[in-house]
């Protein structure tokens, strides 16, 4: 295991700016995830520290060593990726042999055994393993995939959406299981995802990419509660932050543009009227959308609220974000 | 994407049926009139009406694989009583046998010569495919347009410059010649078809192998072959097929070491009056190689052909 560094990472493809000055470093032992939309740099990040793609400017250090000029294979890196994960010409036995058996590897027969049962019990496919690649759910393929990287022992294990094709389920269970592998084997994670519960529930440390740039790295808790601008703020949190105008409960900082309220940033039973629009039960809580001075926002509510719409509810900020015009954090 | 289809009529099966069987009759037709032909004696062969029920004879197959000459009645009494089959087909019409026929080395050429061109064609075409699918080519598009018009005139256009051309190189009548030229023809067939079966590779899997430890070379063989299995099939049926059949360079530029099959089966008329089962006999034979190599790699031509609409 080691750390990972990226120092002023510049890349593009044609036109295309896909990392505009990217610093970040990955602390040994670390679960990094990358959060962003599509387009926002997480896979070409993935890529440069893989050596599959080459950065422009700037460079990639694995366990302090510069890996310029570094075959991937030389870098010693697992790798699943987000789709056409399996070789179709190999059995699923096969397909997670394919590392171990690599000249960089060359592990001996007993060792590759013991290897592959060992992660195929615990991904749940050791009775897939002599199955053709081809002839598995989409599921199980991914799950084959994550197994090819887990027989390694690389120096960072790097993820690129391993579990977004997966059912509910089976992503939750394998969330845990990622994460407790990662603290048993204490490797380093980097990890792209979309979906913020597997950021809250896995990361020991997030950055958030905007448009090719870091624009935040800290722990998910940090992202949560000091989010460092209006896009940051909305990467993390369900329901969704609620953007408003500054102005719109009283007197707002100098220079703020915008208030940002999470749900528990929205205090019940005090301060000005709102009327319920629409009420969702989702059985562990209740969603209320209300309209506040012709703006809509959502909070959350007790379970077993009585709440119907058109009822009123008297709401009040608090402890909230103020965002400038250009979407930075007033503090 | 994917389309509804509803299940044909059984009225619909029979007609499709019948058209198909129909069409196979008809395209069928010509081979089994030389396959008939082939076991048929002389006589039967050129009887009018055409005889569809005959009393079959190998003779046809005898005079193709021997050579005879014609003997006195006298001196064939004088001979000793026949030792084989053949002996005795042969001294039905006053001849003897005097030697085996060049059939058997212009089909040995033939081999030699189609598959040596074919194995040649498809491996420099799967590797410059490669290459045009995977990497940064300078100039790609010109390259590959170039190598596309190789093809568009028909290749017995530059027949006289290769005639004059093998004749100063010493090529002329050489396997070696047959093979280059066979292959040079082919290769622009196969650079394409198999450049448009390597990019319906995805590249993934060839830089999952990268991360898993393998060189790009590695990589090549282990991840992509396998998967080009089908196309590299199909692209050497089509090569197999153009040499094997391959008449005009061939009567140019081969005469006698090298001459392969086509331009030799003709020659049999000429021995000995115009024995129709000998060369029926030598056509019927010369399909089943290419008959053979078809139905080893029918699997993977039946999934090239069908490539691209089936997802993976």
């Amino acid at each position: 295991m080691a750390d990972v560094m990226l120092q002023n990472v510049f890349k593009s493809f044609g036109a295309t700016a896909a990392l505009q000055d990217v610093s970040l470093t990955i602390p040994d032992g670390a679960f990094v995830v990358l959060l962003g939309p599509t387009g926002a740099g997480k896979t070409t990040i993935l890529r440069m520290v893989a050596g599959l793609d080459a950065p422009d400017k700037g460079s990639v250090h694995i366990g302090g060593q510069p890996m310029q000029g570094y075959t991937p294979a030389q870098r010693n890196v697992a790798m699943v990726f987000q789709q056409y994960s399996l070789y179709p010409h190999l059995t699923v036995r096969e397909n997670m042999e394919f590392p171990l058996k690599s000249p960089l590897l060359n592990t001996p027969r007993a060792e590759i055994d013991r290897k592959v049962a060992e992660v195929a019990q615990t991904l749940q496919i050791a009775h897939k393993l002599d199955n053709k690649a081809t002839a598995l759910s989409g599921g199980e393929m991914q799950r084959v995939s994550i197994g090819r990287a887990l027989v390694r022992n690389p120096s960072v294990y790097l993820m690129d959406e391993p579990l977004s094709s997966l059912d509910a389920k089976l992503r939750a269970d394998l969330r845990v299981e990622m994460k407790s592998i990662q603290a048993n084997l204490g490797a380093t994670f980097l990890y792209v995802t979309h979906d913020q519960i597997e950021a809250m529930t896995m990361a020991t440390h997030v950055g958030v990419l905007d448009k090719g740039r870091l624009v935040q790295f800290g722990t998910p808790r940090e992202i949560y509660e000091q989010p460092v601008s209006i896009y940051a703020a909305g990467r993390l949190g369900q329901p969704h932050i609620n953007i408003l105008p500054a102005d719109l409960f009283g007197p707002a900082p100098r220079g703020a543009a915008f208030i940002g309220l999470r749900p528990e940033q929205i205090k019940q039973g005090e301060g000005q009227d709102s009327i319920v629009k629409r009420v969702e039960h989702l059985g562990d809580q209740t969603r209320l959308h209300l309209s506040f001075q012709n703006h809509d926002l959502i909070t959350v509510t007790e379970a077993h609220t009585l709440l119907k719409s058109g009822d009123i509810v008297k709401i009040q900020p608090h402890n909230a974000f103020f965002f400038s015009a250009d979407g930075g954090r007033i503090v | 994407m994917s389309f509804s289809i509803t299940e044909p009529s059984n009225r619909q099966k029979w007609i499709a049926g019948v058209l198909v069987i129909a069409y196979a009759l008809i395209t069928l037709m010509p081979l089994a009139w030389i396959i008939a032909t082939g076991f048929k004696t002389p006589a039967d062969a050129i009887a009018y009406p055409p005889k569809v029920i005959f009393e079959p004879s190998v003779e046809g197959y005898v005079n193709l694989f021997t050579s005879r000459s014609r003997v006195t009645p006298e001196d064939l009494a004088a001979l000793p009583p026949p030792e084989t089959f053949y002996d005795e087909i042969v001294r039905q019409y006053d001849m003897v046998i005097t030697g085996p026929s060049k059939y058997g080395e212009r089909f040995l050429n033939s081999i030699i010569i189609g598959f040596g061109s074919t194995f040649l064609s498809v491996f420099l075409g799967t590797i410059a495919a490669y290459a045009f699918s995977r990497f940064k080519v300078p100039l790609k598009d010109d390259l590959l347009f170039f190598i596309l018009s190789t093809r568009m005139m028909p290749p017995i256009a530059v027949a006289i410059p290769i005639f004059l051309m093998y004749r100063q190189l010493g090529l002329s009548d050489t396997h070696l010649g047959m093979i280059l030229l066979y292959t040079a023809v082919n290769l622009s067939l196969s650079v394409w078809l198999l450049k448009g079966f390597i990019d319906e590779i995805p590249i993934e899997y060839e830089e999952a192998a990268l991360i898993d430890g393998y060189t790009r070379f590695q990589a090549f063989y282990k991840v992509v072959l396998p998967q080009a299995a089908t196309g590299i099939a199909s692209t050497a049926i089509f090569c197999l097929i153009f040499a094997w059949n391959e008449y005009a360079f061939a009567v140019l530029l081969t005469s006698g070491t090298a001459q392969t099959a086509p331009p030799f089966i003709p020659t049999i008329i000429g021995a000995g009056g115009k024995d129709w089962p000998a060369v029926a006999a030598g056509a019927t034979l010369f399909l089943v190689p290419i008959m053979v190599f078809t139905i080893l790699l029918r699997k993977h031509l039946l999934r090239g052909i069908t490539f691209g609409a089936v997802r993976k």
